[in-house]
């Protein structure tokens, strides 16, 4: 993509770059402080709580692999819709936002099966510290999930009614990177709160 | 104009489609291997560092090419990483306040 048609993107910034963007990385790093601070807080009170369940009671790392997997792949057809539009292909476009968003509401409905098959194990959110912050950690993150896949939906309305026009492609961009996000976020959640409980699973 | 000659001065071209496929299949690779390894009980004295090296390849690689961090300006770099930093300094912070790393 040359320069020329980048600059004609946006008006002239001090920067030289493009505002919404400056301002989406700079909410991402500051969304790394909030997830920073809740996975700071599992495992401060982890293994800390004085009654059960505990991790290793429920967790099951096979099923959370495959969410884990989904979301992953998720990122790729995300990157896909981007390069979809940047070469004016609206059909691409569509399948491959439609396709993210269905894996992201696999990976939602996951985790509400999760959720749902802990509470019938006894792990509410006030059960014990591990419930607390287990709930309320991949809450918050179930959350960025769900409001990405509303973004997600959102254009793909949008270019349906041909509202998304190839020079507008930053856009996607901007969900795209949002929606990363969510993804490397849990590449983190998964590893720093299942996978080294696996161990312990009996 | 001089705002248009510095507009996006690192901009690069992005990766092909295949290019992002080869990386989806990289990322695929490296949860399989996470996966497998929680299970080798021989691996269990080293599997925290192992699981950490894996997890920052994947982090990495999803930040630097899907999220094209290393074909933009490195403004936008630093304020991500900047957050990152951030992020990790209050977990080690508090990690430490509790206790944690020196009981």
């Amino acid at each position: 993509m040359s320069q020329l048609s980048h600059a004609a993107e946006h008006p002239p910034t001090t920067t030289g770059l493009d505002h919404r963007k400056m301002v989406m990385w700079a909410f991402l790093g500051s969304d790394c402080l909030f997830f920073g601070s809740l996975i700071a807080t599992y495992l401060l009170y982890k293994g800390k709580s004085l009654v059960g369940p505990y991790p290793a009671d429920v967790f099951n790392i096979p099923y959370t692999s495959v969410s884990a997997f989904v979301l992953l792949m998720s990122s790729l057809t995300m990157v896909l819709a981007l390069a979809a539009i940047q070469r004016g292909d609206q059909r691409g476009l569509r399948i491959w936002l439609a396709a993210t968003a269905l894996l992201g509401a696999i990976f939602i409905g996951g985790q509400y099966f999760e959720f749902i098959t802990f509470y019938h194990n006894g792990l509410g959110l006030t059960t014990n510290l591990f419930g607390t912050t287990f709930y309320v950690l991949t809450g918050f993150h179930g959350a960025h999930v769900t409001f990405g896949i509303i973004i997600l939906l959102s254009f793909l309305v949008m270019s349906f009614r041909g509202r998304v026009a190839p020079e507008q492609h930053l856009n996607i961009e901007l969900a795209g990177l949002y929606w990363h996000f969510v993804d490397v976020v849990w590449i983190v959640i998964f590893t720093v709160i299942y996978l080294v409980e696996a161990p312990n699973i009996v | 104009m001089a705002t248009e000659s510095a507009t996006h001065t690192r901009q690069g071209s992005h990766p092909t489609p295949a290019r992002y496929i080869a990386i989806a299949l990289i990322l695929a690779a490296i949860t399989i291997v996470e996966v497998v390894i929680v299970y080798l009980d021989f691996l269990n004295p080293v599997l925290l560092p192992l699981l950490a090296v894996l997890s920052i390849a994947k982090f990495a690689m999803v930040v630097m090419f899907f999220m094209h961090l290393k074909f933009d300006d490195r403004l936008f770099s630093v304020l991500f990483v900047g957050g990152l930093l951030l992020a990790t300094g209050v977990l080690v912070a508090l990690m430490t306040l509790f206790g944690v790393f020196f009981a």
